[in-house]
């Protein structure tokens, strides 16, 4: 279905670093292996990537003009940054030009987000130059790094939820009438085009309470607009974005690029690397491994560079079929969320429930959960009823939830990292009503090996774990009481590749081992990799459902976009 | 493709944006309105039972009487607003009314309006104090401001001992403050308004009064955006200390006798209770400085009425907690109401 738009986009406005694929990608992405569309040649025999000195060694050390003379509007040189004893960033340097796009990749805990806040002005690198228009520039606080013209545009978003949209783009710069009073009616017209200029339809006079995640970016990328910034970094915007959304973000990024902009794209997709970036770094261990320009590069080659090893392909599961049903969903219904809903997950099947962000898939399975109430329907696990809006009865039947949002919903940031582990099994722990951190500790270590968790020490705070770790804590949580279905929202939102597919491989072998799995996602490859059989919702209503041999990412998106009623219609 | 390609239906912009704004003038409105409906529902009863009630005597009574908690719940609502709070404000509001009265006895002929001025500065000091601790220090402002309301009474209590400032000392146009009306109104009431009007007005209009909501709906985000949050709490406290100065000059010139009891032991947490009846999120981010006032003028209605009833003060207490309650859950219900309405929407359109 964009297959169109996709290939257009392609061609970037620049067009320095000539794209050498934007007619060879007219197939719709069924493959999923990027690799396979992007290489124009199969003779192409790519640099080590683990080499860094490809063809222009970035890491130079001066300002070196790229590779047609320009000086990049932003170079950061051998920065290095540690807490304590932990090196978060050893040596990263990255140059972005105007109007080029540029990715950056690299695994959970390379130091990505700490090199973005360090262009945020969050943290002051502990040496290190870096270079806006090709100025030293000290960034001794994010004001100043706005004032440098970089804006940034946060994997969680930072909105002020009791502000207005409008006043959350100007905030600190809204537009003033006499007596330097705010013009509320001009801030909310600017505000208003600055939306048409994006292409969205959002009230500038509402409050930010309740917007979508993806809305949320948009009011970000619009503030960022509304400052003209000329370097904007985006971190990792599209982790929790339905594909529609994504689009729509590539043509802001392609706009901001057009109007002569530098942008940093840091993603876990390579697919989306490969659409929109025309340079690439990669991070590994807190150094730069690889920067250069896209072209010539496979998907393979990246993520060798960020893993330092070859990911093994992808097992095609030898999974046991559905067992008896475990989760039995009848009517479920709450008002002006979700309508109708019925559906069975049976043991030792994963179901994906697909849609875009706000169908109202995270609703349904909060509901299934207890969290939010519903206002018809049953739930049923293994045949019995489970009490509406109570979590403790889902629990009591055997039913784990691992949220979307793992930092709100899912963990307790200040508590350790195996007492986040221990929490949902408590009373497993406990004797004489005692929780002994003995037997929390014995507990935690056992699943943070199983599941592989990186950590220092398990009585460290779990905030100080990387993403993907913190959301194998909270999978640990939940494994930990041997549930009989699990919910999983979002399982990889904001996870790098290898951990992804480790927690892929989790699931699978989840299921594999007898457990229902019921799993929220954006991404289109979970979806179709993980899921045996897909649930696609929109608006509240469940719309289609597929076997995974006939999934494919254009019947679930025109499902999910409502364009197949329109094609039945039409015939 | 064309015709697949687009949007499945067209829906007009104007609409929702009409209606989404209703509704969140909506709810600013009921936040305000559920309040003075409750006063009016107290008024009306009081008055149909005991008409005297509303006579303008009482009514100016009452007035003079709210106009000093709620210039205070004016500070407060900015200390609230910014995800903080002041409970020291009764203990700087005593001090200064001993400290500044006190002039008169001590300097003879001394200017009412340099008095003023030296309660404000007294205030202004201890609010930059508080502010110095909280914003700079980092320290939760709950454990500051304790601190310091206990600090602050120690100060008065031996700045104060067994003496007291009497009202023989206090020159006539001094003690005249509350009384003098304009049109039947008091004069107090009236430059209390103006005052908590400009405040109002300040918090909603100006770019420094904006960034206080910000920093209280998300602090975190505030440093983001490159709000300089450290001087905009510091300036709150500062004028929250401020304002209590003042208010201590004020307590002065309408009780007249000031020992070691001015203000009361009750008062701070009148005026947070005013804020938070008044629909100031406890947790700052929204709310009004209207608001927190006609909350302050309930309360104040209140204790009035009761009496005028001839029901125990223990009610009064009794009510006052209630209303807070009610308060607290009417303001979680609003904003669970609202996001799911909000929510709700964007799932209507799609968005």
């Amino acid at each position: 279905m964009d297959s169109g738009r996709s290939a257009d986009r392609r061609g970037s406005p620049s067009s320095s670093p000539p794209s050498p694929t934007p007619t060879a990608n007219h197939e719709p992405a069924t493959n999923h292996e990027p690799a396979t569309n992007h290489e124009p040649a199969t003779n192409h025999e790519p640099a080590d990537p683990a080499a860094p000195a490809g063809r222009h060694a970035p890491a130079g050390g001066q300002a070196t003009p790229g590779s047609d003379g320009r000086t990049p509007l932003l170079s950061l040189q051998h920065a290095a940054k540690s807490f304590g004893a932990v090196h978060a960033i050893v040596d990263a340097s990255i140059d972005l030009y105007p109007a080029e796009v540029h990715g950056l990749v690299g695994e959970n805990g390379a130091g990505k987000s700490t090199l973005v806040k360090i262009l945020a002005g969050v943290y002051q690198p502990d040496s290190g130059l870096l270079l806006v228009n090709g100025t030293p520039t000290a960034l001794h606080g994010p004001a100043a790094a706005q004032e440098a013209g970089i804006a940034v545009i946060y994997q969680e978003p930072t909105l002020f939820p009791d502000l207005t949209a409008a006043e959350n783009i100007f905030m600190g710069r809204q537009p003033l009438r006499r007596g330097r009073r705010i013009d509320t009616r001009q801030m909310r017209d600017e505000a208003r085009a600055l939306f048409e200029r994006l292409g969205v339809r959002l009230d500038p006079a509402r409050l930010c309470r309740g917007l979508s995640i993806a809305d949320q970016q948009i009011i970000e990328i619009a503030k960022a607009l509304s400052r003209d910034a000329r370097i904007i970094v985006m971190d990792e915007p599209t982790a929790a974005l339905s594909a529609a959304e994504v689009a729509r973000l590539f043509d802001v990024a392609a706009t901001l690029q057009a109007s002569g902009a530098a942008v940093l794209f840091i993603s876990h997709r390579l697919e989306e690397v490969f659409e929109i970036c025309q340079r690439v770094t990669v991070m590994r261990d807190g150094r730069q491994v690889l920067s250069r320009e896209l072209d010539g590069l496979t998907a393979d080659d990246l993520v060798r560079a960020m893993v330092g090893r070859q990911l093994g392909e992808r097992q095609e599961d030898a999974r046991e079929k559905a067992g008896e049903v475990v989760l039995h969903v009848s009517r479920l219904t709450r008002e002006g969320v979700f309508t109708d809903i019925s559906f069975e997950v049976r043991a030792g099947e994963v179901v994906a429930l697909a849609g875009l962000v706000g169908s109202g898939r995270s609703e349904v399975a909060r509901a299934v959960f207890g969290i939010d109430r519903y206002d018809a329907g049953e739930v049923t696990i293994h045949g019995h009823a489970l009490r509406r809006a109570s979590p403790t009865s889902a629990m009591t039947a055997g039913v784990g939830f691992v949220p979307e949002d793992r930092r709100q919903q899912g963990l307790v940031m200040d508590m350790s990292v195996q007492q986040n582990m221990a929490l949902a099994s408590l009373g497993r722990l406990r004797h004489a009503g005692i929780i002994s951190s003995k037997s929390e500790r014995n507990f935690a270590a056992d699943w943070a090996l199983r599941l592989r968790i990186k950590f220092g020490r398990l009585t460290d705070p779990v905030s100080q774990l990387s993403g993907g770790n913190q959301q194998k804590v909270v999978l640990a949580k939940w494994l930990g009481r041997k549930p009989g279905l699990l919910i999983v929202d979002e399982p990889t939102r904001g996870i790098d590749i290898a951990t992804k597919a480790e927690v892929h491989r989790l699931l699978t072998q989840l299921a594999a081992d007898g457990v229902a799995i019921l799993m929220i996602s954006s991404e289109l490859p979970e979806v179709l990799r993980v899921g045996d059989r897909i649930l696609v919702m929109r608006e509240g209503r469940l719309v289609a459902e597929y076997p995974h041999s006939d999934a494919t990412e254009e019947n679930i998106m025109s499902a999910a976009t409502g364009q197949l009623q329109e094609q039945e219609q039409g015939q | 493709m064309s015709t697949i390609l687009a949007p499945p239906r067209e829906p007009s912009g104007a609409p929702a944006d009409v209606g989404s704004r209703r509704l969140t003038e909506r709810v600013f409105r009921v936040r305000e309105s559920g309040i003075i409906a409750v006063l009016a529902l107290f008024v009306l009863v009081t008055a149909l039972i005991q008409p005297r009630f509303v006579s303008s005597s009482n009514i100016q009574f009452i007035l003079v009487n709210t106009a000093v908690y709620a210039l205070v719940a004016l500070g407060e609502t900015m200390v609230i607003l910014t995800r903080n709070v002041d409970l020291s404000v009764q203990s700087v509001l005593a001090l200064s009314a001993y400290l500044s009265a006190g002039l008169f006895g001590h300097a003879h002929g001394i200017p009412i309006p340099v008095v003023f001025l030296v309660g404000l500065g007294i205030g202004l000091a201890f609010g930059m104090a508080n502010g110095l601790m909280v914003a700079l220090g980092r320290v939760p402002s709950l454990v500051v401001t304790l601190a310091t309301l206990y600090i602050i009474q120690g100060i008065d209590i031996l700045v104060v001992g067994g003496n007291e400032v009497v009202a023989s000392s206090l020159p006539a146009g001094f003690v005249a403050i509350p009384n003098v009306t304009i049109l039947g109104i008091p004069w107090l009431a009236i430059a209390v308004a103006a005052v908590i009007g400009a405040g109002a007005y300040y918090l909603r209009s100006y770019r420094s009064g904006r960034e206080l909501y910000a920093i209280g709906s998300n602090p975190e985000g505030a440093q983001l955006a490159g709000i300089p949050v450290a001087k905009r709490v510091f300036t709150s406290f500062t004028l929250c200390g401020g304002i209590a100065g003042i208010g201590g000059v004020l307590w002065a010139a309408q009780y007249q006798t000031i020992n070691t009891s001015a203000g009361g032991t009750n008062f701070s947490l009148i005026v947070i209770a005013s804020v938070v009846v008044g629909g100031v999120a406890i947790f700052g981010g929204s709310g009004s400085a209207v608001g927190a006032a006609i909350g302050a003028l309930l309360l104040g209605t209140i204790n009035v009425a009761l009496d005028v009833l001839g029901i125990s003060d223990f009610w009064d207490q009794a009510i006052a907690g209630f209303l807070l309650l009610l308060a607290i859950t009417l303001d979680r219900g609003i904003s669970v109401r609202l996001a799911a309405a909000l929510r709700k929407r964007s799932v209507r359109d799609g968005t």
